[in-house]
């Protein structure tokens, strides 16, 4: 399907932001007197060169898997949610509350539904009341979203402390049903990582975020009213509908992303689980250029690099990483529209 | 005397959100979204850290600090007007970068992942956290006057004239010769310098830097920038606002009768109702968040 | 002074001019030649080059060939900064001004006054308010722009160019939306100018202004310059001849056989397929923009709505398809009251759109022919909640056959397609579907002649094949030509519904400038 224009369009540029990101890596590993070459062995053997690594890669690339596809649905009906943060919060709040509720001995498999319902609600209703606010008053929802990221998280630490936190921690007691098992259970190598079975539960979500947006009536729709709102309204689509319907999803597919570690990893709502998940799910579609494929390998990038500071932290600083990834997201937002124009004049001139 | 010591506390916690909602209008005037206030902060907060320990003077510090601001602006410009890219995904990359910039070099100057040696600031003489020992530091003062200066620039001379028309039509302002990309550029850095002195400000007053100091202080400068409807005054008067809740919440909390969470959403909550419209609706600059044609 | 004649001579000079846009042609060796203090036409049709031609004059564009000499010096390549300096401006078809910043402040703006570092503004407003009132150009400097009427917004657009001193002043298609009155001050003022010895160029596709104003034409086809004459010598029949590159029934004959013929599409009573009844729709900022409107279109009639653009004909064919809630008044489509139906529902009950603005609305540049083609009916074409991607292949295949729509391959997106190749997607998508009333919004705007012609079949095709038609344009010539019955609007109210054997040129632009009144 993907002809070769499009796809050097979709490689080109993060490749050269990863290049960049590189440079800048040296720069600062040469800064801490530390040898480059030593430093990205070291990252890469900590994270896919053994079990532990790879299934914490695995892990973190989970939920910004779920991010990732929050952001870019949003993004693919012409809004930037920048709420990602606090829908997965909340998602993984509501999640662990309605967990708190039920009694030990209940299978797994028949309260996962459950949990699902709840992270889903609570993530699509922090998503959509910014989509509303659009539709309805035309308020924009880039500040919205990052204004309620703020309200909602105040409110889940007012919650947590006020309610629901065991003493001296900032966690809700653990789960007593519904946990799910990590990969270790079904392949002894990965001991230890985080990695979980929610993994599967976001390679279903990235397919069926492709089904809908490439195969649905909807999800035509959806595109439609990204692209061009006002043709979008022509066609008989509810513009506004679309925004709201959309968000609700982002929010939605966030907030699932929070039984990741609800429910695969701690077993209880911690009060900042999900701090970064967000802002790099916006890194994690752009990179991905809002495609599921895409989103997938953008995940596992910056999971990758996420766990890879950890791993070279015996050399240089962990917090290397954070300007790393921040390196990236530059190299990537400034180098797409600077590449496709590069590949367009160069097509031209050989067309020429 | 409650009185006083409730305004003096105020006045102290305004001005960071004074010099940086400053900033915010001037970047957002032009056109381009102020969601990188907080980086500037933090990166104003840490080149004064730096500045002042490094020669003992604040003045330097202050100097150092609007630096500090200065580059992260620099960067953003680079992405959002050299190379066209989408504001708001190199702002939060340029924020993430201040976070985990600071960090490195906290390691890397001072050994240290959490915060900085002891930062000489500014001599206060006269005892206490009174107005007195507030109205001598040159800090507050110039915190004062960012605002109306922004206002004088915005309003009063060709320069401000230009970032209003740039900032609502940008195509309009070419066609009669504006070079526009330089009004761009020349925005955003007075922008990064004012909330670098916000920053400054902060790191100078605590005498000390430490990871992450500016705690979302550049969001409710931009918060306070789109309540006060990018109109200088009233970005005066939200940031005063803003900062008077706080100092409440500061004063219940000895009471212990609301919590505080909800006085920290104020600001948030009040710019979405803002924007929202339903008290007059705040109408953005219309070019406001556009790639540059 | 000294060499006077000299200096009476060229103003402007621009020969074997080539500008490129990716693969498209915009002036492939255009040249033109104005002499100092004339008023000199630039006319061809939508898409001959010429505001492109006029934008390298004023510096917008740097030609990838030839050259342009301003009083006889080599300025090629110049930019927008030098060409004002030297005196060169330019009035845009879109306005250039900042809405939220006064008259003053835009005529003044990147040549601001200063005194002490501080903007001067009182003595802005007062030169301002001097240049005003010498030229004619009449309007506050101290209004904010967004409070101004179209008519005094442009007169800001010319202060604009003239406070730069400009003695070169090129005007692109500016009496598009103004009415006649506005439309005859503006010739005074140029007249004035021409009087006072500047240089004036007007771009514009109206033949009857280019007799009216102008004391040379030059005539572009195609990128091409065809043709210079002087304006006395020449007749509107004749510069067509050269706009189009070949004898062309003008419209305006046309319009003259249509009346003729009309006669056979009259309609003998019956219930009518569109009824609108005391129609009243809010515009932008809140105007009244269609003031109690009412009519009617019968089955195998076509209804042309002739006006001035801008006096509420967008905001009525919008009412009508849905996209904009009306105040109050009603409309039926044959028996069944859509006045609050969403768009969808509207489509299902019998209506087609062919709307104003296909870059907008009418198409999604970005998605393909083949999903273009269902735009709007995507309903129609799904098995459940799956769109059904065999069936829009085939719908693609058929309707790029039927409509000749260049190229074929229906997986490139409509942004890749010509003008009038992208308004056949529209017009094939929307012939296509089950209608009983066709919608027509400046059905030919910006598309070539052989699409015109192709267009205008099948809007006649669509009337003998029973459909009602309502058919709105800016263009005169297509409304006559075209219509069974004409309908004037004017400031949002139809002040004129004439049978077409009635609807002379001469009447219809007595209402549409508000002369006459009766309806």
């Amino acid at each position: 399907m993907m002809t070769r224009e499009k796809f050097e369009e979709a490689v080109l540029p993060p490749v050269v932001a990863l290049l960049v990101a590189m440079l800048v890596g040296d720069a600062l590993i040469l800064l801490f007197g530390q040898s480059p070459g030593a430093v990205y062995r070291m990252l890469l053997e900590g994270t896919w060169g053994n079990a532990y690594g790879l299934g914490q890669v695995l892990y973190k690339a989970t939920t910004l898997t779920f991010t990732g596809l929050a952001v870019a649905i949003g993004l693919r009906a012409g809004l930037f949610n920048i709420g990602a943060e606090s829908q997965l919060a909340a998602g993984g709040f509501m999640a662990a509350v309605v967990g708190l509720a039920i009694p030990a001995g209940v299978p797994a498999l028949l309260l996962l539904p459950v949990y699902f319902l709840a992270a889903a609600l609570a993530g699509g209703a922090v998503g959509a009341l910014p989509g509303w606010l659009k539709a309805r008053f035309g308020a924009h929802e880039v500040i919205t979203t990052i204004m309620l990221n703020f309200v909602v998280l105040a409110l889940l630490n007012y919650l947590i402390s006020s309610r629901f936190k065991v003493p001296d921690t900032l966690h809700t007691r653990e789960l007593a049903s519904g946990r799910l098992p990590r990969l270790d259970a079904f392949l002894p190598a990965f001991h230890g990582s985080a990695a979980n079975v929610v993994l599967l539960l976001a390679l279903a979500a990235a397919v069926l975020v492709g089904w809908f947006l490439f195969r649905t009536r909807a999800g035509f729709e959806l595109r439609a009213t990204g692209l061009q709102p006002a043709a979008a309204e022509y066609g008989g689509v509810k513009v506004g509908r679309v925004w709201w319907h959309a968000m609700a999803i982002s929010g939605a597919l966030a907030g699932i992303g929070g039984l990741n570690y609800v429910l695969g990893y701690k077993g209880y709502y911690e009060e900042g689980f999900a701090t970064g998940a967000g802002f790099l799910g916006i890194a994690v579609a752009l990179v991905g250029r809002s495609h599921p494929v895409g989103i997938v390998l953008a995940a596992l990038l910056f999971a990758t690099l996420s766990q890879g500071g950890l791993a070279v932290n015996a050399l240089v600083p962990k917090q290397m990483v954070d300007v790393l990834q921040a390196v990236v997201i530059i190299a990537v937002a400034t180098s797409v529209p600077e590449v496709r124009r590069l590949l367009r004049g160069f097509r031209r001139s050989n067309d020429a | 005397m409650m009185a006083l010591a409730f305004l003096t506390q105020t006045l102290r916690i305004a001005i960071p959100y004074l010099f940086a909602a400053a900033g915010g209008v001037m970047t957002e005037r032009v056109g381009i979204i102020g969601l990188t206030l907080e980086g500037y902060m933090l990166g104003g907060a840490f080149g004064a850290a730096v500045g002042s320990l490094a020669t003992g003077n604040p003045w330097i510090g202050l100097a150092a600090g609007a630096l500090g601001g200065l580059v992260f602006a620099l960067l953003y410009g680079l992405g959002a007007i050299r190379f066209r890219a989408d504001q708001v995904v190199v702002g939060i990359a340029v924020n993430l970068l201040a976070i985990g910039l600071t960090r490195v070099l906290l390691r890397f100057l001072y050994d240290s992942s959490s915060n900085s040696p002891r930062v000489p600031g500014f001599n206060v003489t006269s005892s206490g956290s009174g107005f007195g020992a507030l109205a001598q530091n040159p800090l507050v003062w110039m915190g004062f006057l960012a605002l109306p200066l922004v206002a004088w620039i915005l309003y009063r001379t060709p320069l401000g004239l230009r970032i209003r028309a740039v900032g609502e039509h940008p195509a309009a302002a070419i066609s009669l010769g504006v070079p526009v990309t330089r009004v761009r550029w020349t925005a955003v850095a007075l922008s990064g310098i004012l909330a670098g002195l916000g920053g400054a400000y902060l790191a100078l007053d605590q005498h000390q830097f430490t990871d992450q100091m500016t705690a979302l202080r550049g969001f409710i400068a931009l918060a306070a920038t789109i309540f006060g409807r990018w109109d200088p005054k009233r970005v005066a008067l939200a940031c005063l606002l803003f900062a008077a809740a706080e100092t409440l919440q500061i004063h219940l909390q000895g009471v212990g009768a609301f919590p505080s969470q909800f006085v920290e959403m104020i600001p948030y909550v009040l710019t979405i109702v803002a924007l929202a419209g339903v008290v007059g609706r705040a109408v953005p600059p219309a070019a406001l968040g556009r790639a540059p044609e | 002074m000294s060499n006077a004649p000299q200096q009476q001579d060229t103003a402007v000079r621009m020969s074997g001019i080539e500008m490129r846009f990716g693969p498209v042609r915009a002036n492939r060796g255009a040249s033109l030649e104005v002499a100092r203090g004339e008023i000199h036409a630039l006319v061809g049709e939508n898409g001959a080059g010429k505001s492109t031609l006029m934008r390298v004059l004023s510096g917008m564009y740097v030609p990838n060939a030839g050259t342009v000499e301003v009083s006889g010096r080599d300025v090629t390549g110049w930019s927008t900064a030098r060409a004002i300096e030297s005196g060169v401006g330019m009035v845009h078809q879109h306005f250039m001004l900042v809405p939220t910043l006064t008259v003053a402040e835009n005529v003044i703006l990147g040549r601001e006054l200063t005194k002490g570092g501080q903007l001067d503004r009182a003595r802005a407003v007062a030169e301002v308010r001097t240049l005003s009132e010498r030229t004619g150009l009449l309007v506050d400097p101290a209004r904010m722009v967004r409070d101004l009427s179209v008519g005094e917004a442009q007169r800001v657009e010319i202060l604009k160019a003239l406070y730069r001193g400009a003695k070169i002043l090129i005007l692109d298609e500016p009496t598009a939306v103004l009415s006649p009155p506005e439309i005859e001050e503006l010739w005074q003022v140029l007249r004035g100018m021409r009087d006072a010895g500047d240089t004036i160029v007007l771009i514009t596709h109206k033949l009857d202004e280019v007799m009216a104003i102008s004391d040379t034409v030059t005539v572009m086809r195609q990128g091409e310059t065809v043709g210079r004459v002087a304006t006395r010598g020449t007749s509107p029949a004749d510069l067509a001849r050269l706009m189009v590159g070949r004898d062309v029934t003008l419209a305006a004959d046309m319009a003259h056989h249509a009346s003729t013929t009309a006669g056979a599409h009259q309609q003998e009573q019956g219930a009518a397929a569109l009824e609108v009844r005391d129609l009243v729709v809010q515009g932008a900022r809140g105007v009244t923009a269609v003031n109690h409107v009412s009519f009617s279109v019968r089955p195998g009639e076509i209804l042309g709505i002739a006006g001035v653009e801008g006096n509420g004909q967008t905001e009525l064919i919008e009412a009508i398809a849905g996209l904009r809630a009306p105040r109050g008044g009603s409309i039926h489509l044959g028996s069944a009251d859509v006045t609050s139906m969403a768009v969808r529902p509207r489509g299902d009950a019998g209506l087609s759109h062919i709307p104003e603005d296909r870059h907008e609305r009418g198409l999604i540049l970005d998605f393909s022919i083949a999903d273009n083609l269902v735009l709007g009916q995507q309903h129609r074409f799904r098995k459940g909640a799956l769109l059904d991607h065999a069936r829009i292949a085939e719908n693609a295949t058929t309707q790029v056959a039927t409509y000749d729509i260049r190229p074929t391959d229906s997986s490139l997106p409509a942004r890749a397609l010509s003008g009038g190749n992208q308004q056949k997607i529209v017009i094939a998508r929307e012939m296509s579907r089950d209608f009983t009333v066709l919608l027509a919004a400046q059905p030919t705007r910006g598309v070539d002649v052989g699409a015109i012609e192709f267009i205008h079949a099948q809007l006649r095709q669509a009337r003998e094949a029973g459909k009602a038609v309502l058919l709105v344009s800016a263009d005169l010539a297509e409304v006559l030509a075209l219509s069974d019955r004409v309908a004037v609007m004017y400031e949002g109210k139809i002040v004129a519904l004439l049978p077409r054997a009635e609807a002379t040129i001469e009447r219809l632009g007595a209402f549409m400038t508000g002369a006459e009144h009766a309806a």
